[in-house]
């Protein structure tokens, strides 16, 4: 609906403006490229995108932006070549559905001499892009294991939610398991729960049934730590102390701002990075400042002091 | 006194077999929290799973249940929290949420089975058709992320999940009447008969005087129904609904009833039969969780040579027939 809307939007504007100012210098267009909202985390990332190619049209006259999301990685291929073939577009801002299936046509359109933006999943060909923006999946698992080592000095039995296995996973957990080596806590067992709510739900209360005793949860993700606090709830235990989650819903930012002690902290994994490849390629085409590289964007922990600054209420996330 | 066939018996040994295994490997696997969790949990798969069993045993499909329900459940959060303002928080919204359910999941169901009856068009295509439908529209919905139900309206709405009669909780109690009132219908009834006379051959039971064209649309309404009435069990749980709700959900209940003994290709259906087959799913994966013996990842291959065990028993019956 409002990604229509700014496509029609940018469509009108170039038709109008005739992709040229009156005087004389040329409009540049800069594709970007997403998969669409079929989950949380990528509903934030659609809306962060919406938002910032709004602003950056008001703040840059000399740019025009097309959006488009994809539900599956062909027709994101397909987006990709209209954008060349009917856009020409300067610049593409690209989170790749699949590294696999978007490699050929991205590569097209970097040998096509436009500039290239990656975000978040890279590539199979190393080279390709000018930028790359990404999270820091290690980061994510060091600081969540620092925060259970600094919340239970005296270590604890503590449960783990594994998202969908995945590379992006295993970094996560092989970093926290590090991070929390010969800190007295103990894990007593890691399952899947899929970065989902009824999956996580199902799994906290078979770990409830089969432990007397979980000091606290490393829940990874926000959507599991909502299935995970509602069988604490049900169960009526009161042995658990606190439920890490992760990636910052709003939801959940908003109990730690309010001080909920089951939710002290949150570690980020931000959406809203597309924003920031958006900016910087917009930067990059606007400016002299060099942008070309890799922009790694740390995960935070985010605890009641600094929640507020978190906290994107208009976000579907 | 003979014996009753291995069709029979093979679901109820599985059953009483992964219930000693899951006592021995556990002490906590027969407490009374074990037991409800799993039973509770099994409540959307199981209601839904009896509907399932009338369509199959009519000789019909219906792949779209697992979006429907959670097409359902993000229409349901959406009107009641749209009429919160008005209506305030109280039995009124819950009977509203409810009354949504029931009136969606119908018109859900009376529209996969208008499509297939009335057009002729395969159970299989129309319902992988309104699958991809329901799943997209409660993407929609959400716009992406996720329909949560208003914070007041889930804590009042909650008990209708977690609590119940005499310690036995809500979920439970209306799985149990579904079960009874579907046992009941299929084998002591005449639509239960003009199910399988339909499922068995169309042609015949056309000519034996049997309305065939009402009878399957009948059971793809009624699956319809009992998929509201599982959804209005499943919002309060977690108060919300995501594109990931009821994922492979439509798998789950085939694969029960199968292992119940109802026939895939129609003609025999056995609904205290899908409620063994419900129980035994849903006993892996908590035995699984409740040990380190097996990795969870085996979880579907375990279900898998169960499914598969239970058709080969099938065909026992059929030789014997």
């Amino acid at each position: 609906m409002k990604f229509t809307k700014t496509f029609i939007a940018a469509a009108l504007a170039s038709a109008v403006s005739g992709a040229a100012f009156a005087d004389g210098h040329e409009v540049k267009v800069i594709g970007v490229s997403i998969p669409a909202a079929t989950h949380g985390w990528a509903g934030g990332m659609n809306f962060h995108a919406a938002e910032t190619v709004e602003r950056l049209e008001e703040v840059y006259p000399g740019l025009d932006f097309v959006l488009a999301t994809a539900s599956d990685p062909g027709k994101q291929v397909n987006d990709i070549e209209d954008m060349v073939a009917t856009r020409n577009i300067d610049a593409l801002v690209v989170l790749p559905f699949e590294s696999d299936p978007l490699t050929p046509p991205v590569q097209a359109v970097a040998d096509s001499g436009a500039w290239v933006t990656v975000v978040d999943r890279g590539l199979s060909v190393a080279g390709i892009e000018d930028l790359y923006v990404a999270g820091d999946n290690t980061g994510f698992g060091t600081v969540s294991g620092d925060y259970m080592v600094s919340k239970m000095p005296d270590g604890g039995d503590i449960v783990v939610f594994r998202g969908i296995p995945t590379t992006i996973d295993n970094e996560r957990v092989d970093a926290f398991t590090a991070a929390i080596e010969g800190s007295g806590i103990n894990v007593l067992d890691m399952e899947h729960g899929n970065w989902n709510r009824d999956d996580s739900f199902t799994v906290m209360q078979d770990f409830l049934s089969k432990y007397d005793n979980i000091d606290a949860v490393w829940a990874s993700d926000d959507d599991m730590a909502i299935g995970v606090l509602a069988a604490i709830e049900a169960a009526g235990r009161d042995d658990v102390q606190f439920v890490l989650g992760g990636a910052g819903m709003k939801e959940m930012i908003k109990r730690t701002a309010d001080g909920d002690a089951m939710i002290p902290a949150n570690v980020t994994y931000p959406p809203s990075m597309i924003a920031t490849a958006i900016e910087l390629t917009a930067v990059g085409l606007t400016s002299n400042a060099p942008v070309s590289g890799d922009f790694v964007i740390g995960s935070v922990l985010i605890t009641q002091e600094n929640a507020m600054d978190f906290y994107y209420p208009d976000s579907p996330f | 006194m003979r014996l009753p066939s291995m069709s029979v018996l093979g679901p109820i040994i599985a059953l009483v077999v992964l219930l000693i295994i899951g006592a021995m490997l556990n002490s906590n696997f027969l407490s009374a929290a074990n037991i409800t969790n799993v039973l509770a949990r099994s409540a959307f798969i199981g209601i839904i799973a009896v509907g399932m069993t009338f369509v199959i045993t009519a000789g019909g499909l219906d792949l779209s249940v697992g979006s429907m329900a959670a097409f359902i459940a993000g229409l349901m959060i959406l009107v009641m929290n749209a009429a919160l303002p008005s209506l305030g928080i109280g039995i009124p919204i819950i009977l509203l949420g409810m009354l949504t359910a029931i009136i969606a999941g119908m018109l859900a169901g009376l529209l996969n089975g208008f499509l297939i009856t009335t057009l002729g068009i395969e159970a299989f295509i129309v319902t992988l058709g309104s699958m991809g439908i329901y799943r997209s529209l409660v993407t929609w919905l959400a716009d992406g992320g996720t329909l949560s139900l208003d914070f007041g309206l889930r804590t009042f709405y909650r008990p209708v999940y977690f609590d119940g009669i005499l310690g036995i909780s809500w979920p439970i109690i209306v799985f149990a009447g579904v079960v009874i009132i579907g046992e009941i219908i299929m084998s002591r009834t005449t639509y239960g008969r003009h199910c399988a006379a339909t499922g068995s051959n169309e042609h015949v039971a056309h000519y034996s005087n049997v309305n065939v064209r009402r009878t399957r649309l009948i059971s793809y309404a009624a699956l319809g129904i009992l998929v509201g009435i599982a959804t209005i069990m499943y919002v309060p749980r977690l108060g919300s609904a995501s594109a990931s709700t009821g994922v492979l959900w439509e798998l789950e209940a085939i694969a029960a009833v199968i292992i119940g003994g109802t026939v895939l290709k129609g003609g025999f259906g056995r609904v205290w039969g899908t409620v063994i087959g419900v129980l035994i799913l849903s006993l892996i994966g908590n035995i699984l969780n409740l040990t380190d013996f097996v990795s969870p990842y085996l979880n579907g291959a375990i279900q898998g040579v169960i499914i598969i065990l239970a058709v080969i028993l099938q065909r026992e019956r059929k030789a014997a027939s």
